[in-house]
């Protein structure tokens, strides 16, 4: 699954957000907290759900950050958020997911999607439609 | 002082599941008695076969196309218009027990309040949700975070494994069988009767009558999560009806080759699914092929069922006596029916899908007005023949009411018998099938009118949108001859086809999104 937003503010401000492991809960909405210790990052859903995650890529020139579901419920989880500058003062941020079984895809992406959309007013930004 | 409106859903019951539509397995006494009090409606359509769009259809009194809930898993926004916020706004106390689902439950960051809630109250934020001031949640056994798991994990944690496990370690909708003939999502429940849930959405919705004042209006949606998959009825009762006596159903042929044969004259994703090659929807097991359904498997999935409809006829009296304990009996309209059908064994098939025919389409519906309404000219027992929809539910409630419905409602009051059917137009009743998910979709869009129900698809994965589904519900009324392609048909489907096309109702202008399988 796949969504995007085209955010009123230049690249940066929406990396400085999306590109903190340790950001998360402030934007993501259903994550109550999370612990970054090197290379994982351990979110608390709101349900009470501990959810291990690897970071396998956070790059700022790229403005990529790709981090893997450590848990057995996944045989497979790629999540992918990119920041793309648009060089107009604004910028897209993509979030992308794969995910085995398949299923779990929907459900981490429509919560991106949620998160996505949130983005906005934490960041006092507007959308582009 | 008003009408007061007992609202009564169940989840995925047949029409042929009650006594008083002929059905032979469940003994249903008091839906019955509400019939022969009331109107029994006989061609009772959902808009949707799927819980979440007609469920939506319900609380909106709009179309899928309309309010958007094209499938499972697709959120109904909190601000889609509600026939229960203009009862609240008219005065009227409000509270739905029992399964809601206008929201996913697959949750695990609790986004949606329905799921969020169980943690909270039972009062949602800001005082109420879609127009209910109380809201305490169940659905089909003990897993997930609403109010009747929640209640199970403090006084009865004894009884959480007891039930079927809904999903499996895919969280694919399990296919796992059991029981005496190992059928899929049957499973021996040794949970005792009186904390199951269908009781304790009886118990519960007692609870919140109780907390009503004697001279206060009040709508209470209660809504049994039975007899919907699984089929896993407290032990205990399952003797009620013994599988091994159960005649196959009419709209199962027993015979291998002429069950296919039927299938094959269908739309090709039909076949499709029975033989397991293609899995268009997250409403039935994946990795279960229906080709494998044995006759005993479909005896024992009808027993088990029957007695899940039985417990639910019983609890619903118990709530009736209450309703009569504090004497509002002469004032309370009753209205009782399901969100959509269940295959049962029909053409070889459990569950559900797109599949446009009696098995999903066709609905119990009963609606006993309040006694006190007939004194003042009110509807007298009745069969009502003509089509109606579930969409017309919700300006139903707002004549109870006596509030005028709003223009946003796409449905007619609900007739009271053929007569008023025939002068207000209920000729017709439109379903919508749309599904998208893992790059399989389907897209169908039916109506049912005189005696024919005409299926037009639309193109997607399966299908090219040249086919379709004609049947003549008289000559055929199990659905098993498509004269889709019988050429003396061409004259009547084409008329058929262009008023299906003509009626289709205003599409919503965004577009919601899929954000969980279910």
């Amino acid at each position: 699954m796949r969504f995007a937003i085209h955010l009123d503010c230049p690249p940066d401000i929406a990396w400085d957000v999306v590109g903190a492991p340790e950001r998360l809960p402030e934007w993501w909405l259903g994550i109550d907290s999370c612990v970054v210790e090197g290379n994982t990052r351990t979110i608390m859903t709101r349900s009470g759900l501990p959810m291990p995650e690897l970071l396998l890529t956070i790059d700022g020139n790229l403005r990529r950050f790709q981090y893997r579901i450590d848990v057995p419920m996944f045989a497979e989880h790629l999540s992918t958020i990119d920041v793309h500058d648009l060089h107009d003062g604004t910028c897209l941020v993509v979030y992308s997911v794969d995910a085995e079984p398949a299923v779990l895809a929907l459900v981490i992406g429509g919560a991106a999607r949620a998160a996505l959309n949130h983005l906005p007013e934490f960041l006092g930004v507007t959308e582009i439609p | 002082m008003g009408r007061k409106i007992l609202f009564v859903t169940t989840d995925q019951q047949r029409f042929d599941t009650l006594a008083c539509n002929g059905g032979i397995l469940s003994r249903t006494p008091v839906i019955d008695g509400l019939a022969a009090d009331g109107v029994r409606y006989e061609r009772a359509h959902p808009q949707s076969v799927v819980c979440m769009p007609s469920r939506s259809t319900i609380v909106t009194g709009q179309h899928p196309t309309t309010h958007g809930v094209f499938m499972n898993g697709v959120p109904l926004p909190g601000d889609a218009p509600s026939v229960v916020e203009v009862l609240r706004l008219a005065g009227y106390r409000t509270a739905l027990v029992g399964k809601a689902h206008f929201e996913p439950y697959f949750d695990p960051f609790l986004r949606f309040e329905e799921n969020a809630l169980s943690a909270e109250g039972t009062t949602p934020h800001g005082g109420h949700r879609r127009g209910f001031e109380h809201l305490e949640t169940a659905a089909h056994g003990a897993m997930g975070p609403l109010h009747y798991s929640q209640w199970l994990i403090k006084n009865h944690p004894e009884a959480l494994g007891m039930y079927y496990r809904t999903v499996d370690d895919n969280l694919q909708v399990n296919s796992e069988g059991g029981g005496d003939t190992g059928a899929p999502q049957v499973k021996v429940n040794p949970i005792e009767r009186g904390i199951y849930h269908t009781d304790w959405v009886a118990d519960r919705a007692i609870a919140w009558l109780d907390s009503i004042d004697a001279d206060e209006d009040w709508f209470c949606w209660m809504s049994f999560p039975d007899p919907h998959h699984p089929w896993d009825p407290p032990e205990s009762e399952v003797g009620r009806v013994d599988w091994r006596e159960v005649p196959l159903p009419a709209g199962y042929p027993e015979d291998r080759a002429a069950r296919e044969a039927i299938i094959d004259a269908k739309p090709r994703h039909w076949r499709a699914w029975y033989d397991g090659t293609l899995v268009s929807n997250y409403e039935a097991p994946a990795d279960w092929v229906p080709a494998t359904l044995t006759t005993d498997q479909v005896r024992e999935v009808n027993a088990r069922n029957a007695v899940e409809v039985e417990l639910i006829d019983e609890a619903l009296g118990r709530v009736l006596a209450r309703v009569a304990e504090r004497g509002w009996g002469e004032d309370v309209d009753v209205v009782f029916t399901t969100d959509h059908g269940e295959l049962q064994g029909d053409f070889g098939l459990l569950f559900k899908g797109p599949y446009h025919v009696d098995a999903l389409m066709r609905l119990p519906l009963v609606w006993r007005p309040a006694p006190s309404s007939r004194v003042n000219g009110g509807a007298a027992p009745a069969v009502v023949t003509r089509p109606v929809g579930l969409v017309d539910l919700a300006p139903t409630f707002c004549t109870i009411a006596g509030i005028e419905p709003p223009e946003w409602m796409q449905g007619k009051p609900l007739p009271v018998d053929d007569g008023d059917a025939e002068t207000r137009g209920f000729d017709k009743v439109l379903t919508e099938w749309d599904s998208e998910l893992f790059g399989v979709d389907v897209h169908l869009r039916t109506m049912m009118r005189d005696r024919w129900v005409v299926t037009a698809y639309l193109p997607g994965t399966s299908h090219d949108g040249t086919e379709g589904e004609l049947y003549d519900l008289i000559d055929d009324p199990l659905q098993q001859i498509n004269r889709w392609d019988d050429p003396d048909m061409r004259p009547l489907r084409d008329d058929l086809v262009a008023d299906l096309w003509d009626s289709q109702p205003e599409a919503r202008a965004e577009r919601l999104v899929l954000e969980a399988p279910v």
